[in-house]
């Protein structure tokens, strides 16, 4: 091997050899997980995805506090109104004052269509405050508060940040707590699907023969059903009268249906390709049991492999859900998630009146465009070695 | 070939039938037989006697097992082409479904044409020209298209067509050629209607192909027969024509059988939004309403439909890459 610490006539650059042994070094000893995050670190757009993710689920996490408001919460002559600015100066004869506040609105009713128009009153003055007394909460069903992020002094004052829907429930508050069902919902989804897909996947790939053919054909026929009248045609099976939180775990269920599939043929493709491995026969040899050799041999060779699945099959799950609500077979009313919440928007005219209910439509998208740059990154980063 | 071809027949029967069982139960799984949504809605017009409800319960054999059930429609069907009574519509399930299925047909026709036409050409320039500003913009939309899901785009289709052209869509004709004898101008009235949902339905599938045909491309470029070829004088898109892009639509056309699914998934939802009079809304209505023969029918036939064009991607695959038929 030639040595490119050293210059043509042989002379060693002083410095430049201490500095390649030690890269060198570290890259020899690094761990397998090391090198993972030194591939991965170099995706940037990845990165950046990894970080709107993270903001993401900590929105999902603290959806109490950070919205101002309960989803319930409505002002019904504002039904429709627009989103507010926050303005943090407040002009008043003796100049410029710090002091966080809205607008109010004043409004006509138009006399042929009765829809209302919305003005801003600057006359109306509405104090805003950080970390504000609102409405009483219990986070995640046990801590008691009342505190908000940011919200109005006066409880009852208009504060839409992001407009009001039909029936003038704040829009804003409203995404936030969608947040946490349309980004859970995926993630418990792909859980599921995961059991499915590594118990069966590994059967049908460690076991091979009629078990695999069977396995086998059954992916496939499941596969080439359409998926969207596949999943209207469980999700509309759900009885009505059932709990939200027994539709919701249904829905995860209903989506994973078609999904474990990917998952299983993943990882029936490494178990095949592993099982004649020189290091898994040894491990054979050495009278380790099947499910010894399956857990702490084969499974840590391909977990990254999986991990990277995982997060391409998660917006495919969101996505779907989404879709199920639009449609209005997916979760219903009272739960609030972004399909839920695009359903409002599903009239085209009132979507041009109104355009801020697309908000959640756009929370979708970047949602399903980080992981999907998360997933081709860990992807790339899953085999280091190459 | 031929055995070959036999061999994929002979796979898709017991998928059809299991598909056809399947799409069958499902509708049989709400709580509640269709004869009680019946005897509510003639409990509200007033009049419904204990042996109404029975004839309809005989007449469909609603009280037998579920396999007798199923034993019953499908024969019905594969005999003497009856797929039982729609509901909602009161008519029978066969003079329903027929056109809307060719609807459902034309649109995924078309937007399958939209996939081919918009992500072979993008697909090969941006792999050509790796790293230029048209490859970052193909690129871009490509994750975009993957990350906006069709009912969706075809919502922001609607919004600017509405907003900025003022045009609206629901249906396939304006109301002057919807009872109209097919005309050239008849067809040029379809085309303007058809574009919004068709892109809408194709974008996702076009996005993915980009991405597919761009990344197996690049790693022919780089093969020696290419720089051996280019070495003999071979003029840059002849050589590329021939040799490496015929290399890389074998993937391609591998990926036309999940298309095909896919495809007719996103028509479903995207006609829900765009209120097109293919099966999507009527499917949706049938599944709310329990309307289980039409439900069924329309789950079963979209079903059968998919496998044949998984088929036909396969028989095509076998043509192209001689390597799977000697398998």
């Amino acid at each position: 091997m030639i040595d490119p610490t050293k210059t043509v006539t042989g002379d060693i650059i002083p410095g430049a050899a201490a500095a390649w042994h030690d890269t060198e070094a570290s890259l020899q000893l690094a761990s397998q997980w090391k090198l993972m995050w030194w591939r991965f670190r170099k995706h940037k757009l990845a990165l950046v995805s990894g970080i709107v993710l993270i903001c993401i689920y900590l929105v999902a996490a603290f959806v109490e506090f950070l919205a101002p408001f309960s989803t319930d919460r409505m002002i019904s002559e504002l039904a429709y109104a627009p989103p507010q600015r926050l303005r943090f100066l407040d002009r008043t004869e003796e100049g410029r004052k710090f002091r966080l506040h809205v607008y109010g609105y004043k409004y006509t009713i138009d006399e042929l269509s009765l829809e209302r128009e919305f003005k801003v009153d600057p006359d109306q003055k509405f104090d805003v405050r950080f970390f504000v007394k609102g409405e009483p909460y219990r986070m995640w069903g046990f801590i008691r508060g009342n505190r908000h992020l940011v919200g109005p002094v006066d409880t009852g004052a208009p504060f839409f940040l992001l407009g009001a829907d039909r029936l003038g429930r704040d829009l804003f508050s409203r995404l936030i707590y969608g947040t946490r069902i349309s980004m859970t919902i995926g993630l418990v989804g792909v859980m599921m699907s995961l059991i499915l897909g590594i118990l069966l996947g590994g059967i049908s790939g460690y076991y091979g023969g009629t078990v695999d053919l069977i396995i086998q054909r059954i992916m496939e026929i499941l596969r080439s059903m359409p998926t969207i009248p596949l999943w209207m045609g469980l999700a509309a099976a759900i009885p009505y009268y059932w709990s939200p939180v027994l539709v919701y775990f249904m829905i995860t269920l209903i989506l994973s249906v078609i999904g474990w599939t990917w998952l299983a043929q993943a990882v029936r493709g490494k178990f095949y390709s592993l099982k004649t491995e020189d290091f898994v026969v040894a491990a054979k040899l050495d009278g380790c049991s099947e499910l010894q050799v399956i857990v702490s041999h084969m499974v840590p060779s391909f977990i990254s492999h999986i991990i990277a699945t995982l997060t391409l099959a998660i917006p495919q799950m969101i996505i779907a859900e989404t879709a199920l609500s639009f449609l209005g077979i997916g979760l219903k009313p009272p739960v609030v998630s972004w399909g839920v919440l695009l359903k409002e928007a599903q009239n085209v005219r009132v979507l041009a009146t109104s355009p801020w209910l697309f908000m959640p439509g756009l929370a979708v998208i970047i949602a399903v465009l980080s992981l999907n740059f998360l997933g081709d990154g860990i992807r790339d980063a899953a085999d280091p070695y190459k | 070939m031929g055995k070959y071809f036999l061999r994929r027949i002979f796979y898709a029967i017991p998928a059809i039938i299991v598909i056809s069982f399947v799409s069958f139960l499902l509708i049989q799984l709400p709580p509640g037989t269709f004869a009680d949504t019946i005897a509510a809605q003639m409990m509200e017009s007033g009049g419904v006697t204990p042996e109404a409800i029975k004839a309809i319960e005989e007449r469909y054999g609603l009280n037998q097992p579920v396999f007798v059930q199923y034993w019953k429609w499908i024969s019905g069907i594969l005999l003497r082409g009856d797929f039982g009574q729609s509901f909602i519509w009161g008519r029978p399930v066969g003079t329903i479904i027929w056109d809307r299925l060719g609807y459902t047909l034309l649109l995924t026709g078309f937007a399958f044409l939209f996939v081919c036409i918009l992500s072979i050409p993008i697909g090969i320039y941006s792999a050509v020209k790796q790293y230029s500003v048209g490859d970052y913009i193909a690129t871009s939309i490509g994750f975009l298209g993957l990350a906006i899901p069709g009912f969706l785009f075809a919502l922001i289709l609607m919004f600017i067509g509405f907003r900025f052209f003022d045009q609206t869509v629901g249906g396939f004709f304006s109301p002057e050629f919807t009872h109209a004898p097919m005309s050239w101008a008849k067809f040029a009235d379809l085309l303007s209607h058809l574009w919004m949902p068709m892109i809408a339905v194709g974008m996702a599938g076009a996005a993915s192909l980009i991405r597919i045909i761009r990344a197996n491309l690049l790693d022919e470029l780089l093969k020696p027969y290419v720089v051996t070829a280019r070495a003999k004088g071979l003029s840059e898109f002849r050589l590329l024509i021939k040799y490496p892009v015929r290399l890389a639509l074998i993937p391609f056309v591998a990926t036309l059988g999940w298309m095909l699914p896919q495809l007719i998934s996103g028509a479903t939802i995207v006609s829900v939004v765009m209120s097109l009079p293919t099966t999507g809304p009527l499917l949706l209505r049938a599944l709310l309403g329990q309307d289980m023969y039409l439900a069924s029918s329309f789950i079963m036939l979209l079903s059968v439909l998919t496998v044949i064009g998984t088929l036909i991607s396969d028989v095509l695959l076998a043509i192209v890459d001689p390597r799977i038929r000697f398998q």
